[in-house]
């Protein structure tokens, strides 16, 4: 993995999953490793993210490296017309390691090819965010004990959330039985199904949440956005159909746990948030072990 | 007489060279593009509108002296999938082929999302074929998927 770019989630592979896994669990153990002393990080958020950058940062200080960069591009060079390929080239040269968000897709990919520095996406537009992916499967790892024949369900908009897609990708290397639910309008995209039915997985698509729902080890909700309906009378309709609230949780699995990328609006009532089942708070949390581990591991430390 | 005409389009002519027929009358310009047809100093003869059981209206290109490797003439399989080429040695047709979709096409097309950073920096598209029948090509950099009706040739 030493000074491999991590652009989508399908660049690295099971092991290179569980990898990162078992080094974030380290990191976690023993959050303060000076390891990255001397080593420069630029943080090139193009768009502003203030979590994700947050994350990053607090990964690095703990690691006792250096960060470099921006955070909207209001300040920087690139209001003044500079191509994101003049950008890369230049920055290159002053640092070990890129992290950058974008709001164009492919952006990281085209980045990641200018460069012999390794390129983390932290975000371009809504294509990839691979590093959210790992933080979710190292919260559901941690949470069951194991990635292997676990029911997620996920809940929301499954059409256009970018965490769904690539967290389905990933949970797929682990025999994962898939509960999709969604309003119509919101539906996981048929490339994606007929991806799994290739693999030979099991899924199941409804629009119900409340129904089945004893049988989940992880519900992954996600937020279902008004401007995403053609008719916003339908979206009125819908959103309550897609809110957790803590009495659904009463049938459940005692290992069964609620993860959201957040940040939240109204899909979880505040009421599940006292349930142990609830874990988006760590999950967030989380997010700085793995980064820390993804980048060491690039930077050939761990 | 239509036909007849036709026919006779497609027999006359070069002594040696390459002969593309079933080409859809709509993406000619399309092909001539692709293939850089407006920098060769060759003889070229065009037809277009020419019926076609199968296309309406087809196209049919004939160049003098002039054979591509398959490679290059796999490209126009983006447009004209049902393509026919005839190699021509000394008058008579010495071998048919048809286009064959490749598994990767490095420029020619427009990725089709407004978003992808091919259509906001001066960058040369690249996609992975995922389906040859029903064209549908991967975007190699915002991964989104381009269908056969909405390709659009650079
Ligand atoms: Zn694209």
């Amino acid at each position: 993995m030493k000074n491999k770019s991590l652009v989508s989630i399908t660049d690295y592979s099971k092991d290179e999953y569980l990898r990162i896994i078992s080094i974030a669990g380290e990191f976690e153990k023993q959050p303060v490793q000076p390891i990255m002393q001397g080593k420069v990080v630029a943080n090139l958020f193009f768009e502003p993210s203030t979590r994700t950058r947050l994350s990053f940062e607090s990964a690095v200080n703990r690691l006792g490296g250096r960060v470099i960069g921006f955070s909207d591009t209001l300040s920087s060079s690139v209001t003044k017309g500079e191509t994101l390929y003049d950008t890369i080239k230049i920055v290159s040269s002053y640092c070990d390691l890129i992290v950058m968000r974008h709001p164009l897709e492919g952006s990281a990919r085209f980045a990641s090819e200018l460069t012999t520095v390794p390129v983390i996406n932290a975000g371009d537009g809504a294509n990839q965010h691979p590093t959210q992916t790992l933080l979710d499967l190292y919260s559901i790892y941690k949470t069951q004990g194991t990635l292997e024949n676990l029911t997620v369900f996920i809940v929301g908009d499954l059409k256009y959330g970018r965490t769904v897609h690539s967290l389905l990708m990933a949970l797929s290397q682990f025999k994962t039985t898939f509960h999709f639910i969604s309003p119509d309008e919101l539906k996981i995209p048929d490339e994606y199904k007929f991806y799994l039915h290739r693999l030979g997985l099991d899924y199941h698509e409804r629009k119900e949440l409340a129904v089945d729902v004893e049988k989940a080890d992880i519900i992954y909700m996600t937020r279902v956005q008004k401007e995403r309906f053609s008719d916003p009378i339908e979206y009125e309709k819908t959103k309550n159909a897609y809110v957790l609230k803590n009495k659904m949780l009463a049938r459940t699995k005692d290992n069964l746990k609620v993860l959201h990328p957040l940040p939240r609006v109204s899909e979880i009532e505040q009421d599940v948030d006292m349930n142990p089942k609830a874990y988006y708070f760590e999950q967030a949390r989380n997010g700085v072990y793995v980064r820390q581990a993804i980048m060491t591991s690039i930077l050939g430390l761990k | 007489m239509l036909h007849m005409k036709d026919k006779k389009m497609e027999v006359s002519a070069i002594e040696n060279g390459t002969v593309i027929d079933h080409i859809p009358a709509k993406v000619l310009f399309k092909v001539i593009a692709i293939l850089g047809l407006d920098h060769i100093d060759k003889p070229i003869t065009f037809g277009t509108n020419l019926d076609s059981k199968k296309l309406g209206k087809k196209a049919i290109i004939k160049l003098s002296e002039t054979f591509f490797i398959d490679k290059d003439i796999n490209k126009i399989a983006l447009v004209a999938p049902q393509a026919k080429l005839n190699i021509i040695k000394n008058y008579t047709v010495v071998e048919k082929k048809i286009v064959e979709v490749p598994d990767e096409i490095i420029g020619i097309a427009k990725c089709v999302n407004p978003k992808c950073i091919t259509n906001n920096e001066k960058i040369v598209t690249k996609f992975q074929v995922i389906s040859k029948t029903e064209v549908q090509l991967r975007c190699h950099y915002c991964e989104k998927i381009t269908n056969q009706e909405n390709i659009e040739i650079i």
